[in-house]
């Protein structure tokens, strides 16, 4: 097949996997077979467009005309490659773990649970594929929609709640800030492709073009940026499995995938540092960065302090993205795979600890690592990763930031790293500490005896886990393609 | 067949208004039926072949009786009123086949045969209004389907059916009676009746006294009728209490034909120079047109009938047609007359949806409605894509026209007016997500039946047209395209 064909077809999978997802609803067994079946076949298929892209190729097709001159069009490059690769590749481990999941918390609405997730798949295929703007701003649009449900699953009125925050945020940003600044894109460029050295190149005078990508960072809400992150931390409501795949990697990458095709192949990065930059962009990240971290580090409940730790960690994203080098833009490329494999760990652990022993506080955890090892090695880590120390893949990235936030100079980066990574350090290593070194509490009485999660889930967090340590030891590929995009 | 197509200007309204009396006549409700979906399916192709035609050879002129314009009445298609006729023969033929259930669950079968012939007439004034180029002959047509619409609204199955179609009845004349007035100034000043004839001569008078108050006598009548925020106090009662099918068929049509005659009266009889050069006119609707999209928004999140919130929703969405229209350039008249057909689509679909849903649980005010995601899924989420729609979300018909609007407005250098489109559209995430709540949050009331969709007479006719809704989404390029001919039509239709 060619590789414009193999990008179309990744991008039906998921879309046909949800029409068998929903033929088998009432056999869980071959329903699942066919997610996992779906998901091995897009993860091959993506796969196979490596070599294409790795030799220079784009491969690309046109789908349809949606508007007079501006098609919805897909394009295959390496940063898009890369999301692909990851979200379609932790599909197939995520789907372990949720049968795991599911299955034991006896969840209700499985089929839509499963339908919904390789519909937010194909959202985030058509994203990391998409050929111009209008594509991904289709595609993104989609990817809240068909969230909105796992984040709601259980019907709760803490989930509405939730739900309502989710898409406030989520659809508030990107219809009041982000669609305004694709019409505006399309009327100053006449087009909306994304282009090596940047569509608006030459077309824009200094001051309208902050306004511009002030509506584009803040309309792209996927990405977090304060002061609209809120909609992360009420998209904890969902089942854990959600959050793990969606709310650390799918969903949160397409954010900051966004904000780096709009500034690397929008803007343009040269062109963007001539007129004047986006220093103002770095405030806000390097002060996103930080804040969250603050309150990652107050906050008890496990899953809010790993959405925090997320909000940051996309700070950190957007901050490279913003120092304009070369060095920070490859790292921004790297830190979307480093922080995927990292944070989904950390949250298939949550899962884990809320279905064998069921807590969901820090607090609760003292000497839960007697009871549950392999889980909290995984999350030691994640943690480690996070935090960005040797020998796991947290620290690759992080490298490529802070050199490139030092080669251009910024210290107000430097110090945001510098500070984040000791904050994270402070809000992760006491949770490794209490599960393996504090006794457990006893007296409480609540306490009932309980082993490890059920083995899918723990290989599945096992198997990430290891991820981030290979992608440590043999970072080569990554960093290669990484610098591709920064070099155009 | 050269000679049928001659003539197709007029068969177009003729057809219809001659099957309204043998409808009559046989007095049978399924040669009723039979024969309004043989009439509207001929409508439908004539409206595609007349709009096929404008669009090759541009402008077609049709003289009655051969009396030459302007002593005899001209009929004038051109790309725009074509592309309303589609829309208005689209969704009869969409309605039609859907009343033969609904209306009958709602009406009884006895006197169901004169709800067609109504349905009819009022299609065949529609029609008329969009293809007349003569002032007078619009004014018949208005009452024609203004009287017809009256009596199908007083059907409704509530009593206060007949309360709403009286207050349509007093506005509605009131309307009529203010365009009638507005046309006779112009007679008195011109001495014709034809807009083509019109034109030069109004333009001639410039501002004198009484083509000014012509232009506000018909600003006024017309914007009765396309319920022009303020002047849409008859259309909530309206739409919540007529029959199922009439509520889809006047949100998709009726308001529609009144702007489209506004913009015709605008662009090719009072001049473009008077209406938006000498006199705020144009800046007049893109104030009424803000307002409507943020106050009548924000009363349809309140509403307790599912009916009632998609008719105030109405009043906020025809804000951004007359919004593209006020803004009097070639962007601003091709997103509203883009917005005038995916609107319709849009809440001909989701009508039809919520009288579906009505004719399983009984009616559609919101506690009724609770669970009906799982009492009705199909219907339930089909009514979710059309909402999506509403708010313009990428990949609907609603996102086309408001794409198509931010550009206009963007490019006529009015930032402030794209913030009140998008900032407008989360009142519509506001009144959506307030059936999505209700539909998915709440368990079923015991009073519900099994889960189940309506009849598929409801339910084929209502999701064809939700398809469309997300076709014209994806593939709007169509729509867009014709809409601009038709913008340019209007736009040189002055001469």
């Amino acid at each position: 097949m060619s590789g414009a064909e193999l990008a179309v077809l990744a991008l039906a999978l998921p879309f046909a996997g949800i029409a068998a997802v929903v033929a088998l609803g009432r056999h869980p067994n071959l329903r699942e077979a066919a997610t996992f079946a779906t998901a091995v076949t897009l993860f091959l298929v993506v796969a196979s467009l490596g070599p294409l892209v790795i030799a220079g190729e784009r491969p690309g097709a046109d789908l349809l005309e949606m508007f007079p001159g501006l098609t919805l069009a897909l394009r295959v490059e390496p940063l898009g490659w890369m999301f692909a690769m990851v979200a379609s590749g932790l599909w197939i481990v995520s789907t372990a773990y949720s049968v795991g999941y599911m299955r034991a918390n006896g969840e209700e609405h499985q089929t839509r649970f499963y339908a919904c997730f390789a519909a937010a798949i194909g959202a985030a295929i058509g994203i990391a594929f998409s050929g111009n703007v209008l594509t991904l701003f289709l595609f993104y649009e989609l990817m809240t929609l068909v969230t909105y449900p796992l984040v709601t699953h259980h019907g709760t009125d803490e989930a509405r709640r939730g739900g309502r925050t989710y898409l406030a945020f989520l659809l508030g940003t990107s219809i009041v800030f982000l669609l305004p600044a694709v019409v505006w894109t399309w009327l100053a460029a006449g087009s909306l492709d994304f282009r090596p050295g940047g569509l608006l190149a030459g077309r824009l005078e200094a001051p309208t073009a902050a306004v511009l990508l002030a509506l584009y960072m803040f309309g792209i809400g996927k990405a977090a940026l304060m002061p609209f992150h809120r909609w992360l931390p009420a998209a904890m409501v969902a089942p854990t499995p959600v959050s793990a795949l969606l709310h650390a990697v799918a969903v949160v990458k397409a954010g900051v995938f966004a904000v780096l095709k709009v500034v690397v192949y929008v803007f343009g990065v040269d062109s963007l540092a001539a007129l004047g930059g986006a220093a103002w962009l770095t405030a806000v990240a390097a002060f996103t960065v930080v804040a969250a971290s603050f309150v990652a580090l107050a906050a008890d409940n496990l899953k809010r302090r790993l959405a925090y730790s997320t909000v940051s960690q996309l700070g950190y994203v957007v901050l490279a993205a913003s120092l304009l080098t070369p060095l920070a833009v490859a790292g921004a490329a790297l830190h979307l795979v480093t922080h995927a494999f990292g944070k989904i760990t950390l949250f298939f652990a949550a899962g884990s600890i809320y279905t064998a022993a069921h807590k969901t506080k820090v607090s609760e955890l003292d000497g839960i690592g007697r009871a549950m090892p392999w889980t909290m090695a995984a999350f030691a880590v994640g943690a480690v990763s996070m935090i960005g120390l040797p020998p796991l893949a947290g620290f690759v990235s992080k490298w490529f930031i802070l050199s490139g936030a030092m080669q251009a100079r910024d210290w107000i980066a430097v110090g945001a790293l510098t500070a984040s990574t000791l904050l994270n350090a402070a809000y992760f290593l006491p949770i490794v500490y209490r599960a393996f070194l504090v006794p457990a509490a006893n007296g409480h009485g609540h306490d009932h005896a309980h082993g490890e999660a059920p083995v899918a889930m723990v290989a599945a967090q096992t198997f990430t886990a290891a991820v981030a340590l290979a992608i440590f030891l043999f970072p080569g590929p990554a960093i290669a393609l990484a610098r591709s995009l920064a070099g155009g | 067949m050269k000679g049928v197509a001659a003539h197709l200007p007029v068969l177009l309204v003729v057809v219809p208004l001659i099957a309204a009396p043998l409808i009559v006549l046989v007095r049978r409700s399924l040669f009723a039926w039979v024969a309004s979906i043989a009439v509207t399916l001929a409508v439908l192709a004539m409206a595609f072949a007349l709009l096929a035609q404008a669009l090759a050879t541009g402008p077609i002129s049709y003289a009655i009786g051969s009396w030459p314009p302007p002593w005899g009445i001209e009929y004038r298609v051109d790309a725009a009123n074509a592309f309303v006729a589609v829309l208005v023969a689209l969704v009869a033929a969409v309605v039609i086949p859907y009343c033969r259930v609904s209306t009958a669950a709602e009406l009884g079968q006895e006197r169901l045969y004169l709800f067609y012939a109504l349905l009819m007439l009022c299609l065949s004034g529609l029609l008329g209004m969009l293809v007349t180029g003569d002032a007078f002959n619009l004014f018949v047509f208005l009452e024609i389907s203004s009287l017809s619409t009256y009596v199908l609204i007083a059907l409704g199955r509530n009593r206060r059916a007949l309360t709403a179609a009286l207050q349509y009845l007093l506005l509605g004349t009131v309307g009529a009676t203010f365009y009638v007035i507005g046309v006779g100034m112009l007679y008195v000043a011109t001495g014709t009746l034809n807009f083509a004839d019109l034109a030069p001569r109004v333009a001639a008078l410039q501002d004198t006294r009484p083509v000014v108050a012509a232009l506000a006598f018909i600003t006024v009548g017309i914007g009765l009728k396309l319920a022009l925020f303020p002047l849409h106090a008859w259309l909530p009662n309206a739409y919540t209490y007529a029959p199922s099918a009439v509520s889809a068929f006047l949100a998709a049509t009726a308001t529609k034909v009144a702007i489209y005659v506004l913009m015709r009266l605008y662009f090719g009889v009072l001049g473009t120079r008077l209406v938006f050069g000498e006199l705020p006119v144009g800046e007049l609707l893109i104030a009424l047109s803000v307002a409507a999209l943020f106050i009548a928004s924000a009363t349809a999140i309140g509403q307790h009938d599912l009916k009632r919130l998609l008719a105030y929703s109405s009043v906020g969405q025809i804000g951004y047609i007359t919004l593209g229209l006020g803004l009097a350039t070639e962007a601003g008249l091709t997103a509203a007359l883009a917005h005038i057909f995916n609107h319709g689509i849009t809440k001909g679909a989701l009508f039809l949806l919520a009288g579906a849903l009505a004719l399983r649980l009984g009616d559609t005010r919101f506690p009724t409605l609770d669970g009906a995601g799982r009492t009705m899924p199909v219907a339930a989420f089909a009514f979710v894509l059309g909402g999506l729609s509403l708010i313009g979300v990428p990949g609907t018909a609603g996102f086309a026209s408001k794409w198509a609007l931010l550009t206009a407005t963007l490019e006529a250098g009015r930032p402030a007016l794209a913030a009140a489109i998008v900032l407008s559209s989360l009142l519509a995430v506001a009144y959506v997500w307030r059936f999505v709540e209700t539909a998915y949050f709440r368990a079923p009331p015991a009073s519900h039946p099994p889960p189940g969709e309506a009849p598929a007479a409801l339910t084929v006719p209502a999701l064809a047209l939700t398809g469309l809704v997300i076709a014209a989404g994806l593939y709007a390029t169509p729509v867009l395209a014709v809409a601009r001919r038709g913008a340019q039509a209007l736009m040189g239709g002055a001469a």
